[in-house]
């Protein structure tokens, strides 16, 4: 365990080097700043996003690519994030570490809140404190994550140089280190090899490496296993959870597997069209899901074939139009059990049975039409 | 690394053979008789067993390669019809300006080219790069002469007496004289190679100057070059700003560079670390062929300019069919590509991991 007591020690970046007179610092970004240096709960919750809403201003129009989500995420948590293609999943990790790319995207409005600090506030250099240091990522395609040009020690002590001030050889060692619990043998000679002499699932370790260098609260996960074959997932995904684990970190897992989800998570968010669909407890949402397109979600699930191999993709009818969504449920175009209500106004989410359980589908509430 | 060197390095020996070949072989095949091409009106069958027997003309083709391949590697490249006189002597004297010209055009239109194209490029549509872009496609389509035209008027003429006033053209300010290498160093008995590279290097000015520290030659012929400088890296200058910025904008939309921004890097960092980095090997293959190009002979500089470099040699040769010199001076601007070429793969290999493994 000495990651997380190296971090816990890591010299102070900002605010012991701030004199109390200075104007610089408003009293909430002294508070700030004080909370990017340890791994004290400052807050209730690690993550509470409320109302998020993030927009593409295209050629073509608005593309409501986030709209309205609200969740919360405790302490250590692993929390899923399932959906069609397109339906707003990236866009939403992207918004928490404010890497939304812009133009043409923007967070139009909502409030993040991170271990007591909101996000959306901070400066871009505050921002940047948390980038890599509170909040690590871990992107889809390991084949193109990582930059080709540099030796991969060097990857991964660039952000523990940063963030936790260490000296280069610190920082070395402690990818050495790194390298090694993310399972790279002979770890210590491999630091100088680039990129393109690993394979892609010692890539896709080599970026857990990356996004665990400075022990983070919280690892967002971005489909980490789509672009690898399914004997490497079901190593990388026990990688991540073993990890997660072990420093109590809190992750966001991305994915379009509900086997992956139904295996990691303890909580998902089911979402379409740039909404949360349905959300709650695995096992409320998996065994007692109260969504139509959670169903299909399931439905489109082959049970008797491996369950990680499933792909959400298989649903009638087209993803919807997040150009012009109409004042109707979004998803009723594609609903067996749609009425006309459905297509006049759009449900909210409310509460089913199960702790925290959501759903937005008029025809599952209380007295709905829906068994 | 080293072994990849190797290779190109034997590789380019091979393509300088095959190049070499080439150059004698299209000697011999080109319609017309060379005694006649040279003599002209004095060609007579007595004149030409002369001539062909001073040349070696009378000998069997694969003796004559190797007499040309042996002259070659003695630093012979025959002799200028029109002039009379030794190439290698021609070219001790006039190949170090060009050389001198170039470097310094390269020098300006990388460093402001580079800067310019990463600037316009992270400030993508701002009023810098809008108005370098602009400049840029002005810059690559005026031609050096205007230009040279231009710069003359204006710093030799409008601001003639100011402290800003450049000379218009030449190598040095009459008067002034450079002391050789040779003379300096008291070698004047010194013969073969290493006096060719001695006085090789006595006539590239800024160098002797400077290592001989003749402080106001220095200067002043560096004021001299300042002008055919600027104008004769315009137009590099306005492509490598041009390749930098797209360059760069393609890289900056990469995978790897949203994963340098996850760690929290600042933009400067991801740009500079991550960013050009990557985007800068179209960049080295343009400043490659630029100086290739300069190098080969910047005619209209040296024209405008009223310098004797490659170029005006090269001129001067084609238009007096002065084929030992043009056959001398496709060899070295050969030569001059090949070298180029090994220092952008070997720096492409330096830059880029992946190249240095097959
Ligand atoms: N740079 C962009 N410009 C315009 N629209 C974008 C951009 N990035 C994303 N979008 C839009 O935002 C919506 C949500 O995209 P997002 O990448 O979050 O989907 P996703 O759920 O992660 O899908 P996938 O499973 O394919 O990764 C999509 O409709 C997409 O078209
Ligand atoms: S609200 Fe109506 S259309 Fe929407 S999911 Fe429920 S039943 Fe289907
Ligand atoms: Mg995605």
């Amino acid at each position: 365990m000495t990651l997380s007591e190296e971090s816990a020690q890591a010299p102070s970046v900002v605010v012991e080097d701030l004199p109390d007179s200075v104007e610089v610092a408003t009293e909430e970004g002294r508070r700030m700043a004080a909370q990017l240096h340890d791994k004290q709960p400052h807050a209730k919750r690690l993550l509470e996003v409320r109302n998020l809403t993030t927009q593409f201003f295209t050629r073509e129009g608005v593309v409501h690519a986030v709209d309205e989500v609200s969740f919360d995420l405790d302490y250590g948590e692993t929390l899923g994030l399932v959906g069609e293609s397109g339906c707003g999943k990236s866009v939403t990790a992207l918004s928490l570490v404010r890497l939304v790319p812009s133009p043409p995207g923007r967070i139009v409005s909502g409030q993040i809140i991170f271990d007591g600090v909101d996000i959306l506030k901070l400066s871009n250099a505050e921002m940047r404190l948390m980038r890599g240091k509170k909040i690590g990522f871990i992107f889809q395609d390991p084949m193109t994550s990582l930059n080709p040009t540099l030796p991969i020690g060097f990857q991964i002590s660039e952000s523990a140089k940063l963030h936790l001030n260490l000296s280069r050889r610190a920082a070395d060692d402690r990818a050495v280190e790194l390298l090694s619990k993310v399972g790279i043998p002979r770890a210590r000679d491999r630091m100088k090899d680039y990129p393109h002499q690993f394979s892609g699932g010692m890539r896709q370790r080599v970026m857990i490496a990356i996004a665990l260098a400075c022990d983070p609260m919280l690892l967002l996960a971005d489909e980490p296993t789509t672009a690898l074959d399914v004997t490497i997932q079901a190593q990388i995904l026990d990688l991540i959870r073993s990890l997660s684990e072990e420093f109590g970190t809190a992750v966001i897992l991305i994915t379009h597997d509900l086997g992956i989800a139904a295996g990691m998570c303890h909580r998902v968010n089911v979402m379409y069209a740039g909404r949360i669909a349905e959300t709650g407890l695995v096992d409320d949402v998996f065994e007692h899901a109260r969504h139509p397109y959670s169903w299909g979600l399931m439905d489109s699930l082959p049970r008797l074939t491996d369950a990680r191999s499933a792909r959400l993709r298989t649903i009638e009818g087209l993803p919807p139009d997040l150009l012009d969504p109409g004042p109707e449920c979004r998803f009723s175009p594609r609903c067996h059990y749609v009425t006309d209500r459905c297509r006049t106004a759009e449900p909210e989410l409310s509460s089913r049975e199960g702790e925290g359980h959501l759903a937005r589908c008029f025809g599952t509430e209380p007295g709905g039409w829906i068994a | 690394m080293l072994t990849f060197i190797a290779q190109r390095v034997a590789l380019s020996f091979l393509v300088l053979i095959g190049v070499v070949f080439v150059v004698f072989a299209v000697a011999r095949i080109l319609p017309g008789d060379p005694c006649v091409a040279a003599l002209q009106e004095r060609a007579n069958p007595e004149t030409c067993a002369d001539f062909n027997a001073r040349f070696g003309l009378d000998e069997p083709l694969p003796v004559q390669f190797g007499i040309f391949v042996s002259d070659l590697i003695h630093g012979d490249l025959g002799e200028s019809i029109r002039y009379g006189r030794p190439i290698s002597e021609m070219l001790i004297e006039r190949m170090p300006v060009t050389i001198e010209l170039t470097l310094l055009a390269m020098l300006w239109a990388t460093t402001v080219g580079i800067t310019l194209g990463v600037i316009s490029a992270t400030r993508r549509n701002s009023a810098t790069d809008v108005g370098t872009m602009i400049g840029a496609n002005i810059g690559v389509s005026t031609p050096v002469f205007v230009l040279g035209l231009l710069l003359i008027y204006l710093f030799a003429i409008v601001l003639k007496d100011t402290p800003f006033a450049l000379p218009p053209g030449g190598r040095l300010t009459s008067g002034l004289v450079i002391v050789p290498l040779a003379t300096s160093w008291g070698l004047e008995d010194l013969a073969g190679i290493p006096r060719v590279v001695i006085d090789f290097i006595s006539n590239m000015y800024l160098v002797n100057s400077l290592i001989t520290g003749q402080w106001e030659i220095f200067g002043d012929a560096f004021v001299h070059l300042l002008l055919p400088a600027l104008a004769l890296g315009t137009i590099p200058l306005a492509l490598i700003a041009r390749m930098t910025r797209s360059s760069l904008l393609e890289v900056l939309g990469l995978d790897y560079i949203r994963t340098a921004r996850a760690k929290g890097l600042a933009n400067r960092a991801v740009v500079m670390r991550h960013g050009l980095r990557n985007a800068i090997l179209p960049v080295v293959t343009v400043v490659g062929l630029s100086l290739g190009a300069l190098l080969s002979g910047a005619v209209l500089t040296e024209t405008v300019f009223g310098l004797t470099g490659l170029g005006k040699t090269i001129t001067d040769a084609i238009l007096g069919r002065d084929y030992p010199v043009i056959q001398a001076l496709t060899l070295i601007t050969a030569m001059i590509y090949l070298v180029i070429n090994l220092l952008v793969d070997i720096s492409y290999a330096f830059l880029d991991p992946r190249i240095r493994v097959q």
